[in-house]
């Protein structure tokens, strides 16, 4: 037992660290530092950036351009990625359509999908709650019904992350009422140019467009864009839970936020002591700290653990990642708007997005805290809100 | 990075785990408790047996050069169990004190009489005032013709009824709290001027309040250099934290489990308990207490023997923090799951909470770690 990493995981540590330093361009670099909003064009550099290195897709199949790291050294790239700081890598692409399409995509799918999700030509959204179907999901209605070689979509999406963004949607919708709810959902790929799908803003607490709602008019889609069998859509949905496991906890983003909220609070001054010396503060930061080291080394036991698992088989701990991560996610953004002071207060969006021409009142980097402090809330409620990941926990681990 | 036991811990993990299922279910330690000593004699021949009582020292000691991985998986056994002999006194403590600080003779002396089980140690040090301040020491040590004359009183001496020997620490220069000038003395406990008041702990443990007066010792009784012992009884204090704290692992994970076993049995308006919501997602806090607090356990394992004693005082205070806090949480939560069983002596739940709450005041609180570790700068270092 040995919880350091061994030479050649430091040696390939080094060489990552050494590659997100010289990659990784200046502009993204320093509007991850002041903790700005990153534009879609960023997300598509950076990714471009990470695919012509061979390294956008590290946990796909070798075949699709993936790597052999295993758990241990994709958790150090993660985990050294975050701390660059460089962009989390589009989520829908990498972690999840394209894994689903690895599993359960006809080989035209795959070929003609695969490279383009790598490579971020295609960005995918994800078309799963709807009004009424949050946490209850597979209550969802939107339909699709077969109409010679098309399916015709009809039904609403909402808080549909980053659709204005998106090229594709891959989608749940219902193909059959018959049954269970979940034994007649299917999982389709929709472009969103396709006419009929409308797409509208839906704007969030922190005055920013993250979400959408999404409409279906008579949406033709068609048969060969659908994954897998028709009323499997669930299981394929499902697949990736628990999958996640490498990186969930997404440690490194809040050590990053914590190192920042120690260095910027020795520039704040409580009376003729700087904020950084007061036992209140040092003691509230010590405190986070050691949640975090806890929940640092428990994702590292399910990284190792990993190994012994068959591969693609789930691990119910990786739950409590999400959980306590997420927690100390909204911790840490709130630690550093609370560094911020009443500047935090101060809306500035401009600065949020680093395209202001005036200078920002109060320091610069207080102008995004609290936006992050109040977006990082749907952090426990996205992807299973934290209260259905405990109940998913109390049935696969506890068995109660 | 590597999170697996060797094959000799894992054989060692099997054997102790089986003995404490076997051998010390809650019936068995009610009986073992009405021993004289409040412990059993035999079980403590057993783990002389089992090479327990001399794991963290040298072969040529009778022991068996084992790790802090060792002692964690031990006592992570023991506090399933709620152990009652002095085996954190005797083999950490006082054992340790000796192993790391003492001169070959003392080691010759002392070591194989702990491994084959014959010689009980208790380590005498915090006194009425100190609280969790190591360096508090009020006791003193005079110097005499041919050794040192003790003076003093010593307070919460863990298993201090039953010990043969105490390793006593006294003032020998500097003020009250002074780094300096403190000094570790190997007492024979019917040295006279020694008394001992004996009384049983919440957690029905035993302890002593010990009192020196006027206590001959000889020159060669001096642990280490005579004035400059601190260093030595942070790093002893350090082992004991990290091997407290798999203990307090080894009772959180036991009280977890006899808690979902009562949410599956327990029956109220015609269903089982744990099919309540508000139920399950408090036993899920308690999954996630306890996964945060053995992984810090293992933390404090791994860093124990850092060479950077700064470092190491850093880490094991950081461990300590959380499993304090998980301790403290399970306790007060599986008694709540419990309903009114979980208030009666004659049920198993209370006394894990008897045990949790019992550890959370040795060697420094959580508001005691805490401070140290904000004082020492955190974990993660300041960068913009």
């Amino acid at each position: 037992m040995d919880l350091r990493f061994t030479p050649d995981e430091i040696k390939f540590r080094d060489e990552v660290r050494a590659f997100f330093r010289t990659a990784l361009p200046a502009s993204i670099r320093r509007k991850m530092e002041l903790g700005q909003r990153i534009s879609k064009e960023d997300t598509v550099t950076w990714q471009r950036i990470l695919n012509a290195k061979g390294w956008a897709v590290p946990s796909w199949s070798r075949e699709w351009g993936g790597t052999d790291w295993g758990p241990v050294k994709t958790y150090i790239f993660k985990e050294e990625m975050q701390l660059a700081p460089a962009p989390d890598p589009l989520s829908f692409n990498v972690s999840m359509v394209g894994p689903v399409l690895i599993a359960f995509g006809t080989e035209a799918q795959k070929k003609h999908f695969l490279p383009r999700v790598a490579n971020l030509d295609i960005w995918f959204c994800q078309g799963f709650s709807e009004p009424g179907a949050g946490s209850d999901l597979a209550s969802l209605r939107t339909s699709a019904k077969r109409d010679g070689d098309h399916y015709v979509v009809n039904g609403q999406k909402i808080w549909t992350s980053r659709a204005h963004h998106a090229d594709w949607m891959f989608c749940l919708v219902r193909t059959s009422t018959e049954g269970k709810q979940q034994s007649g959902i299917s999982y389709l790929l929709i472009d969103t140019k396709t006419p009929g799908l409308t797409i509208r803003p839906i704007h969030t607490i922190d005055g920013e467009h993250h979400f959408n709602e999404v409409f279906f008019d008579n949406v033709r889609v068609p048969v060969e864009n659908i994954v897998g069998e028709e009323n499997k859509g669930w299981t394929y949905a499902k697949y990736l839970l628990g999958h996640e496991r490498v990186g969930i906890a997404r440690i490194g983003a809040a050590k990053h936020r914590i190192q920042r909220a120690k260095a910027l609070a020795a520039h704040v001054f409580v009376g003729d002591t700087p904020l950084s010396e007061t036992v209140r503060f040092r003691e509230k930061v010590a405190s986070i700290e050691v949640e975090l080291k806890a929940l640092e080394i428990t994702q590292m036991r399910v990284v190792a653990n990993a190994v012994h698992l068959p591969k693609g088989a789930a691990d119910p701990t990786s739950s409590i990642l999400k959980l306590k991560g997420t927690e100390l996610q909204q911790a840490t953004t709130e630690i550093l708007m609370e560094v911020a002071g009443a500047n935090a207060m101060i809306r500035q969006q401009e600065h949020l997005w680093g395209t202001a021409t005036e200078p920002s009142i109060g320091p610069e980097w207080t102008a995004t805290t609290a936006a992050d402090y109040f977006y990082t809330r749907a952090a426990s409620i996205y992807g299973g809100s934290n209260e259905i990941q405990k109940n998913v926990i109390a049935k696969r681990i506890l068995e109660l | 990075m590597d999170f697996d036991f060797s094959d000799e811990q894992r054989m060692l993990k099997e054997s102790v785990d089986q003995l404490i299922t076997d051998r010390y279910t809650f019936e068995q330690r009610k009986q073992y408790m009405k021993e004289e000593a409040g412990y059993s004699r035999s079980q403590w021949e057993q783990y002389a047996e089992m090479g327990l009582l001399g794991l963290p020292f040298d072969e040529k000691y009778g022991g068996v050069s084992g790790g802090p991985v060792e002692t964690m998986i031990v006592m992570e056994a023991f506090g399933r169990g709620l152990v009652l002999e002095p085996y954190l006194a005797t083999v950490v403590l006082g054992g340790g004190l000796i192993n790391l600080g003492g001169n070959d003779a003392q080691r010759a002396a002392i070591l194989p009489q702990i491994a084959d089980g014959s010689l009980l140690l208790a380590y005498a040090h915090s006194e009425a005032q100190s609280r969790y301040n190591l360096a508090d020491v009020a006791t003193t040590a005079k110097r005499d013709a041919d050794g040192w004359i003790l003076d003093g009183e010593k307070s919460f001496v863990a298993h201090g009824n039953c010990a043969d020997k105490l390793v006593v620490s006294a003032r020998i220069s500097g003020d009250r709290s002074s780094r300096d000038g403190i000094a570790l003395f190997l007492v024979d406990a019917k040295t006279p001027g020694v008394s001992r008041k004996s009384y049983e702990t919440q957690d029905g443990q035993r302890a002593a309040q010990i009192k020196l007066s006027g206590v001959k010792v000889s020159s060669n009784d001096a642990i280490g250099d005579p004035g400059k012992a601190l260093p030595l009884i942070e790093r002893v204090a350090d082992n004991a934290l990290a091997a407290v704290a798999a203990e307090a692992v080894g009772a959180m994970a036991a009280a977890h489990d006899v808690t979902l076993e009562y949410l599956r049995a327990r029956k109220q308006f015609g269903v089982a308990i744990g099919s309540f919501q508000v139920l399950q997602h408090r036993a899920v806090d308690i999954l996630v207490s306890l996964e945060q607090a053995r992984s810090m356990a293992l933390y404090a394992t791994m860093m124990v023997n850092d060479p950077d004693p700064a470092e190491r005082s850093k880490a094991v205070s950081a461990a300590t923090v959380q499993i304090r806090r998980s301790g403290k949480f399970i306790g007060q939560q599986v008694v709540q799951l419990h309903g009114g069983i979980g208030m009666t002596l004659e049920y198993k739940i209370g006394h894990y909470f008897k045990r949790l709450t019992a550890m959370e005041s040795l060697l420094g609180d959580t508001d005691h770690h805490l401070a140290a570790l904000a004082r020492a700068g955190g974990l993660i270092e300041a960068s913009a």
